[in-house]
């Protein structure tokens, strides 16, 4: 698992696929040990003969590159990372034209997910009815489940696309102990918050998003009854003011100021004319903004607000937050509650 | 620290990497800050010199990217992730006691000039939350009180060794020079893959669970 080689051997086959003889791994700069692994690997490829000059005596070249970031979320929009990687600011390119035709330099580029790139070699090797066997009908194959928060045992699980949280919390030894799931994301925040009710939801493309939300990076942040949905979406609302890069009125002012009302709300300030207010800013962000990140930055607070108002309007009646931080931690005294 | 002759021949170096020159200006600004623990206004004038763009321009650029440090960096700058799942899990008990027992807040640094202190968002380990990272290393599963030695440790330069990575802790412009793309060797000590990234893979050998057999004959052409 902490072997980049599979990634690079896809790095190799794609590049071979679209006769490219430049590729670029470009990774978040924030994560030191993991860009020493992809150095090292580079190299040891280079010097095995599967990179350079006429790769294996078969007349193709192929040069790689690990390139990090400098800290800037925004750089996973894939032409962001295009114009960070030419030098510039990463913020989003208008589409079309699509990356396909005039990517980097202008020139046609393929961009994927490292995810995506490191099963390239094990479909080659197994063959695509091989890996169509695995996953569902419409969504084939296996994946990576990031499953994190209250659970027992946190962790990466490969598994089949259409695994349910319930089978992967059967498996894993499931919510902390004493605990009950309150609501989780199937991919990260920019995914409509999910609750119990949806346990048993494919984790699949198509049956997540009948569930009302997407399937994502299918990193599963799993929070249990003693988190504040206030507190949380605030936080992840936080976070993309923070990760805004600015070249769109929406994503950059709506963010700005739905972190104010959320800040005011979670302290015991709002008023319930703050939630209509966060809702219409919302509307106004989703669907108007450049890239994707303003749409995203729009999922937790309308599911937050759909799911949990009460909870909401329970920090406007009873002035403040009714959680206790501290129950919502891992080291948390035994018996706190919430 | 001045900048010299062997820093401008290394953002040639690294120029020479990319097929358009300009590619190389985000690893040319990591590694001024390696040499200066900062980007200086030096630093970006040099970058701009070496790819025939204004100050102007290559400033725009460092400042965009939250990486690159305006003022000098402590030794040890500490990231402390208080993104949700982290701040839940106890990354806000865990910064509110660094700031108190530091003195020092959110980007700012000790007097010593050992020390900076800043709260991160998500750092893509939140199967090991809390994190907090030091010169971009991780630390995983931290409490206040490991924290406390954490930091106390950096201040009196025996820092513990990062939870995976390196068997020591290397200082912030070491870790920029790797950032620019001077590798310093040391990808294979430590821990690689923590138990949190491993414990799918063992509890699949565990129960016997596999991917189905590849056949060799029906195999796609
Ligand atoms: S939606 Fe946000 S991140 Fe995307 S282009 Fe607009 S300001 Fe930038
Ligand atoms: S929220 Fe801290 S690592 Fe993801």
């Amino acid at each position: 698992m902490a072997n980049p080689h599979a990634l690079i051997e896809g790095v190799a086959i794609s590049s071979y696929a679209i006769r490219s003889s430049f590729a670029v791994i470009y990774v978040r700069g924030e994560i030191v040990h993991v860009i020493r692994r992809l150095q090292q690997a580079v190299l040891d490829a280079y010097a095995a003969g599967h990179l350079g000059k006429d790769i294996a005596g078969s007349g193709f070249d192929l040069d790689v590159v690990v390139h990090a970031g400098s800290g800037a979320y925004i750089c996973g929009e894939e032409t962001a990372l295009l114009d960070s990687l030419e030098g510039y600011r990463g913020q989003p390119r208008l589409r079309p034209p699509f990356p396909a035709t005039h990517g980097l330099y202008a020139s046609p580029t393929v961009v994927n997910n490292v995810e995506s790139i490191a099963s390239v070699p094990a479909i080659v090797l197994g063959g695509a009815q091989w890996f169509s066997s695995m996953g569902t009908e419409k969504s084939k194959g296996f994946t990576l489940y990031s499953l994190s928060g209250h659970v027992k045992n946190p962790g990466q699980y490969e598994a089949p696309l259409g695994i349910t949280l319930r089978q992967l919390l059967d498996l894993s030894g499931g919510m902390r102990e004493g605990r009950t799931l309150k609501f989780w994301t199937p991919g990260g925040s920019s995914t409509p918050l999910l609750t119990e009710a949806h346990l048993d939801v494919p984790l699949d493309y198509e049956g997540v998003a009948a569930a009302g939300s997407m399937l994502g990076t299918k990193a599963l942040q799993c929070f249990d009854d003693t988190t504040c949905v206030v507190r949380a979406v605030l936080r992840w609302t936080e976070f993309y003011a923070h990760e805004s890069c600015g070249k769109c009125t929406p994503c950059r002012e709506g963010t700005y100021w739905m972190v104010q009302i959320l800040q005011r709300l979670e302290a015991g300030t709002g008023t319930e004319d703050d939630l209509a207010t966060l809702l219409d800013t919302c509307d106004n962000i989703f669907g108007r903004s450049f890239c994707a990140l303003g749409d995203g930055a729009t999922s937790p607070i309308v599911s937050g607000l759909e799911l949990f108002r009460e909870e909401f309007l329970a920090h406007v009646t009873g002035a403040g937050c009714p959680f206790d931080p501290v129950a919502s931690t891992v080291f948390a005294p035994a018996g706190t509650s919430a | 620290m001045a900048l010299t002759d062997q820093t401008r021949a290394e953002m040639r170096e690294i120029i020479a990497r990319y097929p358009k020159p300009r590619s190389a200006l985000l690893p040319m600004l990591h590694l001024a800050q390696s040499e200066e623990g900062h980007v200086s206004p030096e630093g970006i004038a040099m970058c701009a010199e070496e790819l025939g763009l204004t100050k102007a321009e290559v400033g725009a650029v460092a400042t965009f990217y939250t990486m690159y440090r305006r003022r000098p960096a402590g030794e040890y700058h500490v990231g402390i992730c208080t993104n949700t799942l982290c701040a839940v899990l106890g990354g806000d008990e865990i910064m509110a006691s660094v700031k108190e027992h530091l003195g020092i807040g959110h980007n700012e640094t000790t007097e010593d000039g050992r020390l900076s202190l800043e709260h991160v968002e998500c750092n893509a380990a939140c199967d090991y939350a809390p994190v907090v990272m030091v010169n971009w290393e991780f630390y995983d599963n931290q409490t206040p009180a490991t924290v406390r030695d954490l930091v106390d440790g950096c201040r009196a330069g025996t820092p513990p060794p990062p939870t995976r990575g390196p068997s020591t802790l290397c200082t912030f412009k070491q870790v920029s020079r790797v950032l620019a793309g001077f590798p310093d060797g040391r990808a294979n000590e430590g821990v690689q893959a923590g138990p949190a990234t491993l414990v799918g893979l063992e509890l699949a050998k565990e129960r016997g669970d596999r991917a189905p057999a590849m056949s060799t004959t029906d195999k796609d052409a």
